[in-house]
């Protein structure tokens, strides 16, 4: 049983204007959200309302600048941890954009993350065995393995590439950032599929979504509606249903200032 | 169809200090050429093709000199092959090269001597063509030919190493339907001076692999040009230097499209490591009007590893008919990408261990042409052990 409790997080952004002024901009403004083992929180907001920002914060992107608030796994100071030590704590984060690593072989990257989050090489012949099998359940080519790191992927063969990472690497607490976007409805049904076979091993998730289509498939415990850098409704599963039909005026939220 | 792509990540193709003159994409002008070396005057270092290099040590190579000493070149290659040194005046010596600069073309006038390999009709090699040159203190001309006649398919590795200052011409052809891997390595002492011109013509149907390492050496400054014998051919050229403190590696790219159907894709790539070390790529690719069905893609990445570091790039791109398949290129310099490191910190890599696999993968990018294991793990040792001596 594990716990992800995120408190009061602040979050700010260098950003770096028309004339090259570095000032830092406020993005997140006190998200509190607790995530257990076995729970499926589904996250929705409108565009620039912080969901990435808050994912990244929690993984340890460089860029972002938590200034005040606490992020605790299972009570350890997260936000005091190196980018890798999270992920060894047993943090994992579906990217919205992965990254290419040119000349870095799939096969190769996934053996190196195991090892450094299983603390030793997993044994070769049960290791080819196991990325055989998850990729079979992901409908992935056995011909990706060789290939660079996202290199060249298409959109859905990088979301899928992404859920292979957490199927191996077996996260206490997955954080998955708009996997559904740019899936077809078979690359979808997939996906989701190969998130559930996780969520079997009792993995807490945090889904960013735009749309309800994957909540038919992976079903939430709780829906939040996040606008303006932080939570301003909580839910039950139904609140996406009444998302998606009234959008998200109805939660206080004015999505023309979202845009402006 | 037509596609053009013009992708110039992080913007400057020059990076560094500014230059005068135009560092930007242009139209490469048509190539004046010649065998007379007084056709070309002594470079100043204004002319466009030495702009970029460090003239001064190269000054003895601008006129005619007496050889210091000969080197001879070893080699091993399976017994279908055929290897000769023949005299300078063979016909084969100067059938695809045509002269771009003075000390090519002085090059060709003064050398007595070339290394001939032959790869025989219908022949594929199991193991490859591996000539060894090793320099000698002391000026020296060079040439080599490489004649890959039709449907044959080999790789030969020129693999350059000691100390030298050499002025060389190699000539390939690439017989029709042949599949040819050409090699080579410039894995020189320190001090060396390697000047030379690499030029390729592909045939019909024929498919070249190019592949150059610059690793040692002081000045290393390549032309590799590549012109089509026919149409379905097809080239891959395919670089990487590793620069220090104190190398000028350069590499000059020339691809004359003149014949329909065939394609050019280039990738090169340079790390660079220390605060005065050097790369400059030029990749000039010109499709002429009867080149129809074209299809060509350049990409060159520089990746700084530390301050003060240098590197140019320039690609052209000249097209001269709509009838093309494809065309385009990107260049990119920058430092060590952070975003790289995060994803992999990411999936719990240690910042150290994630470096490392990035910056392997940097060169790997190039180094997996090589099919040759001995000789790749042996430039991969090579590279890491100068990445560790750090
Ligand atoms: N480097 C930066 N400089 C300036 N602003 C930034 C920077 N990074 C993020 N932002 C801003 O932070 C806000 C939140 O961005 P974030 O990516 O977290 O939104 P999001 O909710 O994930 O949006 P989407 O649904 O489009 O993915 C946006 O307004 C964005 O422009
Ligand atoms: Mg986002």
């Amino acid at each position: 049983m594990s716990t992800l409790e995120i408190r009061d997080l602040h979050v700010s952004v260098n950003a770096v204007g028309a004339d090259a002024s570095d000032t830092p901009t406020e993005i997140l403004k006190g998200v509190d959200l607790t995530v257990n083992s076995q729970e499926t929180h589904a996250i929705m907001g409108p565009n620039g309302s912080g969901k990435s920002t808050l994912a990244y914060s929690i993984a340890g992107h460089p860029k972002y600048t938590v200034t005040s608030g606490q992020v605790l796994l299972d009570g350890q100071d997260v936000l005091a941890m190196t980018v890798d030590e999270r992920a060894r704590a047993g943090l994992f984060l579906a990217m919205q954009y992965p990254v290419e690593v040119p000349g870095v072989s799939v096969s190769n990257f996934l053996r190196t993350a195991a090892t450094a989050v299983r603390g030793e090489a997993p044994k070769l012949r049960t290791w080819i065995k196991e990325v055989g099998d998850a990729m079979k359940d992901l409908e992935m080519d056995k011909a990706f393995a060789e290939r660079n790191v996202n290199e060249g992927f298409s959109g859905g063969e990088k979301k899928r590439h992404e859920i292979l990472q957490m199927a191996l690497l077996k996260p206490k607490i997955a954080i998955l950032d708009e996997t559904d976007s740019g899936l077809d409805v078979d690359a979808l049904r997939v996906v989701s599929q190969g998130v559930n076979k996780v969520r079997e091993t009792g993995v807490g998730t945090l889904l960013i979504t735009h749309y309800t289509r994957i909540l038919r498939y992976v079903h939430p415990d709780f829906v939040h509606v996040f606008f303006d850098g932080r939570i301003v409704q909580s839910g039950g599963a139904e609140l996406a249903d009444e998302l998606e039909t009234s959008g998200y005026a109805r939660f206080g939220v004015n999505e023309t200032a979202a845009a402006g | 169809m037509t596609a053009i792509d013009t992708n110039n990540q992080q913007a400057p193709h020059s990076h560094g200090l500014p230059v005068a003159g135009s560092t930007g994409s242009g139209s490469p002008p048509e190539r004046f050429t010649s065998r007379n070396p007084d056709d070309f005057a002594v470079p100043t270092g204004r002319e466009e093709e030495w702009r970029f290099t460090p003239l001064r040590k190269l000054r003895p190579m601008f006129n005619s000199f007496q050889v210091d000493s000969t080197i001879r070149p070893t080699w091993v290659a399976p017994a279908e092959v055929t290897i000769e040194v023949v005299a300078a005046d063979d016909a084969l010596i100067g059938s695809v090269l045509r002269p771009a600069d003075r000390v090519s073309a002085l090059a060709l006038a003064n050398v007595r001597h070339a290394l001939v390999v032959r790869i025989p009709a219908g022949i594929e090699l199991s193991e490859p063509v591996w000539v060894t040159i090793t320099g000698k203190p002391g000026l020296n001309y060079g040439h080599v030919v490489i004649d890959a006649a039709p449907n044959s398919k080999a790789t030969v590795i020129l693999d350059h190493v000691g100390s030298a200052s050499l002025a060389a011409n190699v000539e390939t052809i690439v017989g029709d339907g042949a599949n040819l891997t050409v090699v080579s390595v410039q894995d020189w002492d320190a001090d060396t001076i390697h000047l030379a011109a690499l030029a390729t013509r592909v045939n019909r149907d024929a498919k070249l692999t190019h592949v150059v390492i610059n690793l040692g050496g002081s000045i290393v400054r390549l032309t590799p040009t590549v012109e089509f014998g026919g149409p379905g051919a097809q080239a891959e050229l395919y670089g990487l230097s590793f620069a220090g403190d104190g190398q000028h590696q350069e590499s000059r790219l020339h691809v004359d499209h003149a014949v329909p159907n065939c394609s050019s894709n280039v990738v090169y790539k340079s790390a660079l490591d220390g605060e005065t070390a050097r790369t400059v790529w030029i990749g000039d690719v010109r499709i002429r009007p009867a080149a129809t069905g074209t299809s060509t893609y350049e990409l060159n990445r520089n990746l700084l590893l530390s301050d003060g570091a240098r590197a140019d790039s320039v690609p052209n791109l000249e097209i001269e008919t709509g009838e093309i398949a494809g065309a385009g290129h990107a260049s990119a310099t920058g430092r060590f990408d952070d975003l790289q490191l995060f994803y992999l910190q990411s999936r719990g890599i240690p910042e150290e261990d994630a470096r490392r696999l990035v910056v392997r993968g940097f060169f790997n990018d190039i180094l997996k042409y090589i099919k040759v294991e001995a000789l790749h793990d042996r430039l991969m040792d090579t590279i890491l052990t100068r990445l560790g001596a750090k």
